[in-house]
């Protein structure tokens, strides 16, 4: 359960002040898939940022999971963020000079497992992204579609209870990113919260529910009927022939 | 978390090899330039016998002209040796354990079973407690005995250098060889041995090599022995021949004694006074009271062995490792934030900030042992070429090439130097990227 309750983040310059949320107020359920869309500059990724603990924010309360995270230290947001929360970003964000296997173990490495944990962990993630058998590859000698299934399985790795993505598909084509939404979903029905940032009508339609933001605020939720509003699922062989061209 | 840091490290050099590269060459050339003053300063300053330091005195009374000092930059000093009579008399003491009179001589070394022609060597003419008073090592016999000091005996010891030169290196001791066209008898040979400074004689130059050979106090009068090193005559007293020096008010005798413990020491002040009172109302010593017993500590820095340039010199190096570890300061700064996109994803994956400055640290420390081993191994290069230098000139003892030698202590501090300074210099760079808000950098990457 994520639970936001009056939030505001203001950015401060010598100049000028920009109210990036305000009076912020949002529910997320346990297993939930919801959709934030807006206009550029609405303040989707500054909910997500404070979602995920990696800003802090200047007034309001915010539980995660039961617990006030409002006032916490960086160690302990720092280790809520890996326990708790994983993240899949527009870039992908993978770290070059590390292979596969090593992009995915970043997370659980901060989370002090022993190694033969975090093997079982890695090889289950990339087995569900469909990636086990190019965990020795490089993130320069994977498609973007590839490399941002690595993501998720980095993100995933670690069992977290939310899955924050910004504009996860934003850098894909239409087959790509139908992909990576189909393993979203796929995750999300295993148990996961997930929250998602996007421009995309379409695939906004896929989640649960929708919120817009507009200047900061929520100007309205949208609720849909999951199995009525969703395109078809790509089917398994379009899936590995697609993985096979990216 | 560390072997994983190191793994990091590792890929963070190869992520940007020149700049990884300049920065070990700062840490590196400015530990060698450290390295390199601070191991012959070192070497200048330390004490030889630091052991004996409450026991050895070098002793000194102000017998010189009574219108101006000894020695103008510290007119406050008695001069560093002692006339002939003066030196005689207090050797005759039986206070001390031990006592030596000594001077600094040439001759003409010959014989051995290697064919060589005669040639100059330098000798110290000494009575028997050196041996035992400075801890002189021996290789093969001994020194002789107390009663060679006054009556001369044919007895010699010699250097191992001079005994490898005349016999080989085998055990000469017993054979026979000419110095100065005199027979004397090999009673001992030396092992290594080679103090620096050369506190017991530092008017001959501190870093010179011992002597080739050691004869005895007693050959002094009988061969009208004339000291090779310096020697300080004032006035107007004419010297002409061998007893006119031995009665004169020339300087030129070193005296040391050992002393076991205070009582002896304050007795053998008291005796030095009552023989300057004594010579004073003679009409000697006409200059204030200055009799001194001066322990080796005192007497290395009584005697400038580290001098003021020296000193300069040592700062000038620290400034220029401070100036390099400055630079890598700079170099450090640019490398991390440019990483900062990679801290950010870190960060957004559970890394906290000690992570992230623990993971940098240990990224500074990799770049600062590397630049440490290669700053070990300029300095090894760099007091190589020193020493190399030195020996091309036959002036200079070998005395000066010790002085350009690393030892294990100076291995240890240079690791440690560099170390401990290059992480203190990374401190900033990775608390400063530490710091940094990861969420500027997600979206930038």
């Amino acid at each position: 359960m994520l639970k936001m309750h009056d939030i505001s983040k203001i950015y401060r310059t010598d100049l000028i002040e920009t109210h990036a949320l305000r009076s912020f107020s949002l529910e997320v359920a346990a297993g939930e898939f919801i959709a934030v869309t807006g206009p550029s500059g609405s303040g989707k990724t500054t909910f997500l940022n404070v979602a995920g603990l990696l800003e802090s924010f200047d007034s309001g309360r915010y539980e995660l999971d039961g617990e006030d995270v409002s006032h916490l230290s960086d160690n302990a947001r720092s280790r809520l963020r890996n326990e708790k929360i994983g993240f899949i970003f527009q870039s992908f964000n993978l770290i070059p000079d590390l292979n596969v296997y090593d992009n995915v173990d970043v997370p659980l490495r901060y989370r002090r497992l022993k190694a033969a944990d975090r093997n079982e962990r890695i090889t289950s993630a990339l087995d569900l992204v469909g990636l086990r058998s190019r965990m020795k590859h490089m993130p320069s000698q994977l498609s973007g579609g590839q490399q941002q299934r690595v993501a998720i399985a980095r993100a995933i790795a670690g069992d977290p209870a939310f899955l924050l993505a910004d504009e996860p598909t934003g850098n894909l084509d239409s087959l790509m990113a139908r992909q990576v939404m189909d393993l979203l979903e796929q995750i999300n029905e295993m148990g996961t919260t997930i929250i998602l940032v996007t421009h995309d009508p379409e695939l906004a339609r896929r989640a649960h529910r929708n919120v817009h933001i507009v200047d900061g605020q929520i100007s309205s939720f949208k609720a849909y009927e999951p199995a009525a509003h969703r395109p078809a699922p790509v089917p398994e062989g379009a899936r590995e022939s697609g993985a096979a061209q990216l | 978390m560390l072997s994983y840091y190191l793994r990091l490290a590792l890929k963070s050099f190869a992520r940007t090899p020149g700049l990884t590269a300049l920065m070990v060459c700062a840490i590196g050339f400015g530990i060698a330039g450290c390295v390199m003053i601070l191991t012959v300063y070192h070497t200048e300053s330390g004490n030889p016998i630091w052991w004996k330091n409450d026991r050895l005195y070098a002793v000194t009374m102000d017998s010189y002209d009574p219108a101006q000092p000894a020695d103008k930059k510290h007119p406050s000093l008695p001069p560093a040796q002692l006339t002939y009579m003066d030196a005689s008399y207090v050797h005759s003491s039986r206070i001390p354990q031990r006592s030596v009179v000594m001077f600094k001589s040439g001759g003409v070394l010959s014989g051995g079973i290697v064919d060589r022609k005669p040639v100059p060597v330098i000798a110290r003419v000494t009575t028997s407690d050196f041996f035992a008073m400075f801890d002189v090592p021996f290789l093969y016999g001994s020194g002789w005995n107390a009663s060679a000091d006054s009556a001369p005996a044919p007895q010699i010891v010699i250097s191992r250098k001079e005994n490898t030169k005349l016999f080989g290196g085998i055990n000469s001791v017993g054979r026979t060889i000419r110095w100065n066209d005199h027979e004397f008898r090999i009673v001992g040979v030396l092992n290594s041995w080679n103090p620096l400074p050369k506190f017991y004689d530092l008017n001959n130059g501190p870093f010179d090599d011992t002597e080739d050979v050691y004869i005895p106090f007693g050959w002094a009068q009988a061969l009208q022995l004339q000291t090779a090193g310096s020697s300080s005559c004032w006035g107007a007293q004419e010297v002409k021949t061998y007893r006119d020096l031995l009665g004169s008010e020339c300087l030129w005798i070193q005296m040391w004694v050992e002393l076991p413990n205070k009582a002896a020491l304050g007795r053998m002040q008291g005796f030095l006074d009552s023989y300057w009172s004594e010579q004073h109302r003679a009409g000697r010593f006409q200059r204030p009271r200055n009799n001194r017993l001066t322990n080796v500590d005192q007497w290395l820095a009584d005697n400038d062995v580290v001098g003021d340039d020296d000193r300069v010199l040592v700062g000038l190096a620290f400034a220029f490792f401070a100036v390099c570890l400055i630079n890598s300061v700079g170099m450090l700064l640019a490398k991390f934030l440019n990483g900062a996109a990679i801290t950010g994803v870190r960060r957004a994956l559970g890394a906290s900030r000690r992570d992230v400055f623990t993971q940098h640290l240990v990224e500074v420390g990799a770049l600062s042992a590397t630049g440490a081993l290669l700053g070990l191994g300029l300095s090894y290069l760099g007091l190589w070429g020193v020493r190399e230098l030195h020996s091309l000139s036959a002036t200079i003892g070998s005395g000066v090439q010790e002085l350009a030698r690393m030892d294990g202590t100076s291995v240890i501090v240079t690791m440690l130097l560099a170390i401990v300074a290059a992480l203190a210099a990374g401190l900033y760079p990775a608390w400063r990227v530490g710091r940094l808000p990861p969420a500027v950098y997600l979206k930038s990457q």
